[in-house]
């Protein structure tokens, strides 16, 4: 039995009097795609940001490839890590932001060599080498030398997805990663996490493509106010979903 | 451009017309709105600046023979060289000192943003003619500064305050304490400008948060920092002035030193005010060039330089669109989601 690559157990969230994650149990096996939907509000993205240590989890526990995220236990007793440890940790950890965030001061290849280059400390030659590469695999080697402001939505996105690979993660986390893209520029997108999860990377995407859910995702969650509401294969809960609530939300997206 | 068909074949103008697709628009020659409005109040600006450049020849209490005969005394030229030292080493102190009150200020610590928020309550609270003066008599609150333990304990090395503080240091002491207050909000508010989603990506790549400032955060505030960077820096050449009260020679000290042997105060204050408004002039070019630098993909193309203007004036002709400039990578294809 292999460690699961991603393990939520009881994981609450709380910002000062609101509770955002009320109590999260899920499990990511090492090569799977996991699809998270629900209504906004519902903590998706919260949770997301826990997996790499952005957001600090109030109970519960959660582990990355069978580490705690953020803390190591001795003895008993829950240690916060120091600041290295977690970047060394968020390094195995590749994320794509809703609105891209690229570095608007960099070139497309500048924003893909900068972590490999300053973080991981490789050669700037070998950085440059493979940033092409990853440039060449999301369809964009000939914009390595557009700046963001250049490109479009869609081309930022898939620079951004190249920047998180640079890192050579072992598990990929996509916040809405088509949101903000318009509908044309969508596919383009989709295309490139296509191409990713077949070359079995671990992914666990939040997202309101539920076409992209039902064909890629291994497993798909709902979300709904803080818990998970239901969750299983997607192709179950997309055709028979059990809860009333996973049904009045997919009626209103599919 | 001319209209085309859905099958690709242009549509003809009618019949007897075998080329209609390369005919260029007839222009539109209309009579423009006369404005007198604006004729009559160019007239009088330029008959009201006529009679001031008239004045500045005829008027002879001005002595520009005096101007400029002192235009380049070695005295004046000093006190030139003075006043710019100072200017630039307060300003790089005081850079340096911002940056780290803003980051102690945004610190979580709550110590750090304390200190912060007191040394840039007390730095900007207090006139800076009074700091310059408090540095210039440093010397009478503490007669000597030692190294050792404090609180009582033995020293190991003690200096008498007089021999350790100048009059140039106490003057960069007290020039540049002071600008590193204002820069330090400067920078501040250059800091917050930046998107959370920055820092957040920084770290989502695994750097760590100092890093991350200075690869990602810094250099795009720079754009913000620099415009009120720049007049803090001309402020700072003016400023150096006040210096004069704790006897250090620069170029305004200079100059009053001269017209109080000859009393030619009016030439000799112009003499000054020109070589300020030379050395202002210089910086303002130089804050040009730096903007540009730091505007890096802010934009899909920069401002033209003054020369990239020329060359373009001379090779452009009119009713070709304009090439952007070279250092650019041309966006071509893919049309719609651009920002």
């Amino acid at each position: 039995m292999s460690v699961p690559m991603v393990l939520a157990e009881g994981v609450h969230k709380r910002y000062g009097r609101v509770e955002v994650l009320k109590g999260i149990d899920l499990e990511v096996e090492a090569g799977q795609v996991m699809c998270i939907i629900g209504p906004s509000g519902s903590g998706k993205s919260t949770f997301l940001f826990c997996i790499n240590h952005l957001e600090k989890i109030t109970a519960g526990r959660l582990s990355v490839d069978g580490e705690l995220v953020g803390y190591r236990e001795h003895k008993g007793r829950l240690h916060e890590l120091r600041d290295r440890e977690i970047t060394k940790k968020r390094q195995q950890i590749g994320m794509v932001f809703q609105h891209f965030n690229l570095f608007p001061h960099m070139t497309a290849l500048g924003n893909i060599i900068e972590a490999p280059t300053k973080v991981a400390g490789i050669s700037k030659a070998a950085a440059v080498k493979r940033g092409m590469e990853l440039l060449d695999r999301v369809g964009l080697a000939d914009k390595s030398r557009s700046y963001p402001s250049q490109l479009s939505g869609g081309q930022q996105q898939r620079v951004a997805i190249a920047r998180a690979l640079a890192m050579d993660p072992k598990l990929m986390l996509f916040d809405e990663p088509t949101s903000a893209l318009d509908p044309e520029l969508v596919g383009d997108v989709l295309d490139v996490m296509r191409e990713l999860a077949a070359s079995g990377m671990t992914m666990v995407v939040v997202t309101h493509e539920i076409g992209f859910a039902r064909e890629v995702g291994d497993s798909l969650v709902f979300m709904d106010g803080g818990v998970v509401v239901e969750a299983g294969n997607p192709r179950e809960v997309l055709a028979n979903p059990q809860h009333q609530r996973t049904k009045s939300f997919l009626s209103k997206v599919l | 451009m001319s209209t085309v068909q859905p099958d690709g074949t242009p549509l003809a103008d009618g019949p007897g017309s075998p080329e209609p697709e390369r005919r260029e628009p007839e222009l539109i020659k209309a009579v423009p709105v006369r404005r007198p409005g604006r004729w009559v109040a160019t007239i009088i600006v330029l008959l009201l600046l006529a009679i001031l450049i008239h004045s500045f020849f005829t008027n002879p209490n001005f002595h520009w023979d005096i101007v400029f005969k002192y235009f380049l005394d070695g005295s004046v030229l000093t006190g030139l060289v003075h006043t710019i030292e100072l200017t630039v080493i307060s300003m790089v102190i005081g850079i340096i000192g911002g940056v780290i009150l803003a980051v102690m200020r945004l610190s979580s610590n709550p110590v750090l943003s304390s200190i912060s928020w007191v040394y840039i309550w007390f730095f900007r609270g207090t006139p800076l003619l009074v700091q310059l003066l408090f540095w210039g008599f440093i010397g009478a609150l503490y007669k000597t500064i030692s190294i050792g333990v404090p609180f009582g304990g033995p020293q190991f090395v003690s200096f008498q305050t007089q021999d350790l503080i100048s009059v140039f240091t106490a003057a960069i002491l007290g020039l540049a304490l002071n600008e590193a207050a204002y820069m330090a909000e400067i920078v501040r508010a250059g800091i917050l400008s930046i998107n959370e989603g920055q820092m957040r990506a920084a770290q989502s790549l695994g750097m760590t948060p100092f890093l991350a400032m200075r690869r990602i955060v810094l250099p795009q505030a720079m754009r913000v920092i620099i415009p009120p960077m720049g007049n803090e820096t001309i402020s700072m050449l003016k400023n150096t002035s006040l210096v004069s009260v704790i006897g250090f020679s620069d170029l305004l000290y200079a100059s009053q030193l001269i017209y109080s042997r000859n009393y030619q105060t009016i030439p000799l204050l112009i003499t000054a005010s020109l070589w300020y408004l030379i050395v202002t002039s210089v910086l303002t070019i130089g804050q040009f060039y730096v903007e540009r630098h730091f505007g890096r993909g802010s934009s899909r193309e920069l401002p033209p330089t003054p020369l990239q203007r020329i060359r373009r004036m001379l090779f452009t002709q009119h009713f070709v669109p304009d090439i952007p400039p070279s250092t650019q990578a041309i966006p071509t294809g893919e049309k719609g989601g651009v920002r």
